[in-house]
């Protein structure tokens, strides 16, 4: 038998194994662009042929959108492996569970959040927006998401335990992301008259998700290490 | 080479105190069979050792007292096999070597197979494999990733006969390294070792 030391690191190894599973069958990470796509499209039946309106509303409808996208997969995020036992094995590794906590979430960030953000633009036009407007949405989303996915991480880990986690899941956390939605959208809706700022509401928007970035992790962690006893 | 000493360690679950007064100690080569009937927390033993339940009191404690904590030097094999169905053999077991390595290297992932029998599924989805193989492949990992305690909850579930004799063997052979073994068993698994009866919680 030969000896040998594992190619990757640990880290590597997880976001590799994260990016895999999603991507194979059953792992659904498309659902959320598609999701996505049906609640842009189902707006304009409800509202109605205004297209002025439809434009104006049009950052709120993407950023609702995306969140309620995001939030779709993300009940699974801990909790398949919290069944199948592979948790237990993150807690004896020697990597942090911080780290391995935010290396998931970049994984699913990469998997959900980053489609939602590429489609964003064309979507954005489905809704008669201005062209010229359209890299703020996406630009505002590219921000935004990561901190969503990172709050939703709190819930995933606080509900991990749960059959059926995934309501609870969303009323713990929507109310946590108002700032992100309330800020995304008014870096969104900017104007080039400066009528409306950007560069407030994107500023805030940043300071937003690094503080998700800084404290998610941290949550989660202590969440996830009470799962278990 | 690891020693470990338990003296007068408690666990609860939920609230209700499953373990007690429990006092062991397991010197390096040294394997530890805990039986009783179910309820009696032989799970809860291991999980406790592996770092992912609390101590209500008492102390575990390790010598050489280095840098990494218990858990971190322990493999724990629960019920679960810890595989991801949509992804084959060979990768559960690349990410799994990768996630538990210690500073010591472990054996190829081709090889930790061959041991198990398992060298022609490499390839195969997990999901593909029955209970018993499995199995095999979350006892692989012990290989793949070489750590000097083994926490064996019921190891021999859903093996075969030829299953069992090649647990026993790399059972035989990490002792014959300085590893040590915590098993918890309802069957005989074919080594011999000092046995820590649990009685049954009320």
């Amino acid at each position: 038998m030969t000896l040998y030391r594992p190619p990757r690191s640990p880290l590597a190894a997880l976001f590799l194994r994260e990016i895999r599973v999603g991507r194979r069958i059953g792992g659904g990470s498309m659902l959320g662009v598609i999701f996505f796509l049906v609640l842009v499209t189902l707006t304009p039946f409800a509202i109605g042929p205004d297209l002025a309106l439809l434009s104006r509303i049009a950052p709120a409808i993407l950023w609702l959108s995306g969140l309620l996208a995001t939030l779709l997969g993300l009940d699974r995020l801990f909790q398949a492996d919290y069944e199948d036992g592979s948790l237990d094995l993150m807690l004896t590794s020697r990597t942090p569970l911080e780290l391995v906590i935010l290396t998931k979430c970049a994984a699913h960030w990469v998997l959900t959040g980053l489609p939602l953000v590429a489609a964003a633009p064309l979507f954005g036009l489905m809704l008669a927006m201005p062209a010229q407007d359209l890299w703020r949405i996406a630009l505002s989303l590219l921000v935004g998401t990561p901190a969503l996915t990172l709050i939703g991480a709190i819930g995933a880990a606080l509900t991990v335990s749960l059959r059926r986690g995934g309501l609870l899941l969303a009323v713990l956390i929507l109310p946590l992301s108002v700032p992100v939605l309330i800020f995304g959208v008014a870096a969104a809706a900017a104007t080039e008259s400066g009528l409306l700022p950007f560069a407030t509401p994107m500023m805030i928007l940043c300071a937003l998700t690094l503080l998700a970035l800084v404290g998610a992790p941290v949550a989660a962690a202590a969440a996830l290490r009470q799962a278990g006893s | 080479m690891l020693r470990i000493e338990a003296s007068d360690i408690a666990v609860e679950r939920g609230g209700r105190r499953v373990l007690s007064g429990l006092s062991f100690a397991l010197d390096a080569g040294e394997c530890l069979l805990v039986t009783g009937p179910n309820g009696a927390g032989k799970s809860t033993l291991l999980r406790a050792m592996a770092g992912l339940l609390p101590l209500r009191s008492g102390t575990l404690s390790h010598t050489p007292d280095s840098d990494a904590p218990l858990a971190e030097q322990a493999h724990f094999v629960g019920h679960a096999d810890a595989l991801k169905g949509s992804l084959t053999v060979a990768e559960n077991l690349t990410f799994l070597a990768a996630m538990l390595r210690t500073g010591e290297a472990g054996c190829s992932v081709e090889g930790s197979l061959a041991a198990l029998g398992l060298a022609r599924l490499a390839d195969l989805p997990a999901s593909y494999l029955s209970a018993g193989q499995k199995r095999r492949v979350a006892l692989a990992r012990l290989l793949v990733a070489r750590r000097p305690l083994w926490l064996l909850d019921e190891p021999s579930t859903a093996l075969d006969r030829a299953a069992q004799g090649m647990l026993g063997k790399i059972m035989a052979a990490h002792r014959a390294d300085g590893g040590l073994i915590v098993a918890a068993t309802h069957a005989s698994l074919g080594i011999d070792g000092r046995e820590l009866k649990l009685g049954a919680s009320s």
